[in-house]
């Protein structure tokens, strides 16, 4: 193995520099003492406690939260669903139209799918608000799982489950007790990531929401629009942190596992033979 | 019988997800069509004729005569359209560039790092992509205020003595859209690199190459595919892009994802907001057909 030279550290190092300062000068600014957002005036947590009275937006990020949760779930078993359909059905009817709707979602400009998602809504005469936001998110999101899970289903030695069925298991059988546990780790990442993009959402959600349901990222970028406050980046930073500790709790279970997998792929041969 | 239903289970695995997107995802560009070319209307839903199933053929064929074009006229004479399609073509083809020009170094050091290093460097490139992306671009606006912390910065080492004005123009579109996409264009070039056979670029020295052109005859040719996945995953998204051309941008900037929000929200124009994403459309097909290709081809080479 070559060594690590200095022009490949220097690019790594400038790389996370351009990825990284921002956010922490963002959260550095959360605790300034000032209203000022790019005068230092000292540490402060005082935007902080301005934001537990601050009610419209502690709803708004309750309905962000329900929203998230619910979407990311059902996100998941459908996102499952399709990367088993394309990963273990190699023909059937229409699967390049299926595997086209499955990548489309992952580039499509947001503008497009929030339209397109709200004049359906309007057709089939369904009231606007969490719920139409919430199948919103299940569409667009479940792409996303569909692929993270897709590229685990496709490095699992399929010879295990075909062990199974042959020795009798019903397909369902087969997938519960030998396939998921193997794949659980993506599944979960594939469940993290669906939450967070349906945590983060601005311009779908604004699309498909009604009278009644705000999400915070909305809540966010109406203050945005007026200005750069501190009470802003008192929210981003808690936001960056959940999603950080996400990271860090996702990243240590997936380690893990990885280290289980290879226990469990011989215990499943076990359990079989 | 007994046979049949696990078939018909298992089925289900395709059936369930195929039906969902079929109607959230693909009906629903049928319905973005038909209403562009609807008139517009002080009504609720804002358009004319409304489709309307309970009436029947008659009333489908009845609505359909109404049917017109004019959104799409509307859409020619007004320059203002096409140059907003011109300006976002141009911006995201640049911003694709240099996302390119700084993520394919960070992609090399990275697949170069030492093996063990690698998961970390990984995580640390995707944690950004989880982060909100709206709280990313409003992250730059603090730095790139008249007064914010880039100029203090510049002011106070004395490389420049008057603020550079960025914000609001065209330039921080560029920066926002390089930021926000570039975890994008690093990790389908990283995993392209790093799957790479290195006893390759070990031959070719070997055989008296510098390592300028090892890397040029050998190298960046082997990662062709990641950085095609790379830039169409930048490009198609950053033509319809919203957020950034909204906070960052100017007057200057025509962006169409931003003249199509506002056609909608601001001017309750639905029919016209429809002409204007049915053409987005079109243009960004033949991307998208072909990025399904790439991907559905990188997903193959894993069997």
């Amino acid at each position: 193995m070559e060594k690590w030279s200095r022009f490949n550290i220097a690019s790594v190092l400038l790389g996370f520099g351009f990825l990284y300062l921002p956010i922490v000068l963002l959260v550095i600014f959360s605790f300034n003492e000032s209203r000022l957002v790019t005068v230092w005036a000292g540490f402060s947590t005082k935007w902080y406690t301005q934001l537990w009275y601050n009610e419209s937006l502690l709803n708004a990020a309750w309905v962000t939260v329900r929203v998230a949760f619910l979407s990311a779930t059902l996100a998941t078993v459908l996102g499952t669903m399709a990367a088993l359909a394309l990963v273990r059905y190699s023909r059937f009817r229409g699967r390049v139209l299926f595997s086209g709707m499955v990548y489309a979602p992952l580039v499509m400009p947001e503008v497009i799918t929030g339209l397109s998602l709200l004049l359906l809504f309007v057709a089939i005469g369904l009231d606007r608000g969490f719920w139409t936001i919430t199948l919103a998110h299940i569409t667009f999101t479940m792409c996303f799982v569909a692929v993270v899970v897709q590229s685990r289903l496709l490095s699992f030695d399929q010879s295990i489950e075909e062990a199974a069925l042959d020795l009798g298991a019903t397909p369902v059988r087969a997938f519960f007790a030998i396939t998921l546990p193997v794949i659980a780790p993506a599944v979960f990442s594939g469940w993290v990531l669906a939450f967070t993009l349906s945590l983060d959402d601005l311009v779908i959600a604004s699309f498909t929401t009604g009278p009644g349901a705000t999400t915070l990222p909305m809540k966010i970028y109406s203050q945005v629009r007026l200005g750069v406050t501190p009470e802003i980046n008192a929210i981003s930073t808690i936001l960056i942190g959940i999603v950080a500790l996400g990271a860090v709790i996702a990243s240590l279970v997936t380690k893990r596992r990885e280290v289980q997998r290879a226990k469990d792929e011989r215990a499943a041969f076990a359990a079989i033979g | 019988m007994a046979k049949l239903v696990p078939a018909l289970v298992s089925r289900l695995v395709i059936i369930i997800p195929y039906a969902w997107l079929l109607f959230f995802f693909l009906v629903p560009f049928f319905i973005v069509f038909r209403i562009s070319l609807s008139q517009t209307a002080i009504a609720m839903p804002p358009y004319t004729p409304v489709f309307d199933l309970a009436e029947g053929l008659s009333g489908i064929l009845a609505s359909m005569r109404a049917f017109s074009a004019d959104n799409y006229v509307w859409l020619t004479e007004d320059v203002l359209y096409f140059n907003a399609y011109v300006s976002s073509i141009v911006i995201a083809t640049v911003s694709t560039f240099l996302t390119l020009l700084f993520g394919y170094p960070i992609a090399y050091g990275m697949a170069k790092a030492p093996g063990s290093m690698r998961p970390m460097l990984l995580m640390m490139v995707i944690l950004p992509f989880w982060t909100s992306f709206l709280i990313r671009v409003y992250a730059w606006i603090a730095i790139l205020k008249p007064e914010g912390l880039l100029n203090q910065f510049l002011l106070a080492i004395g490389i420049i003595d008057q603020p550079l004005i960025i914000l609001n123009t065209n330039s921080a579109v560029y920066i926002g859209i390089v930021y926000s996409y570039l975890p994008f264009m690093v990790l389908p070039i990283y995993s392209a690199l790093e799957k790479m056979d290195h006893s390759l670029i070990e031959a070719a020295q070997d055989l008296g190459c510098t390592p300028i052109k090892a890397f040029w005859r050998v190298t960046f040719p082997l990662s062709i595919p990641g950085v095609i996945a790379g830039c169409l995953l930048v490009f198609i998204p950053a033509v319809g892009e919203f957020v950034v051309p909204d906070l960052l941008g100017g007057s200057e900037t025509l962006m169409i994802g931003k003249t199509l929000w506002n056609e909608f929200n601001s001017n309750r124009d639905w029919p016209v907001s429809s002409a204007v994403a049915t053409i987005l459309l079109l243009i960004l097909v033949i991307p998208i057909v072909y990025f399904q290709n790439v991907q559905s081809r990188v997903d193959g080479e894993g069997r």
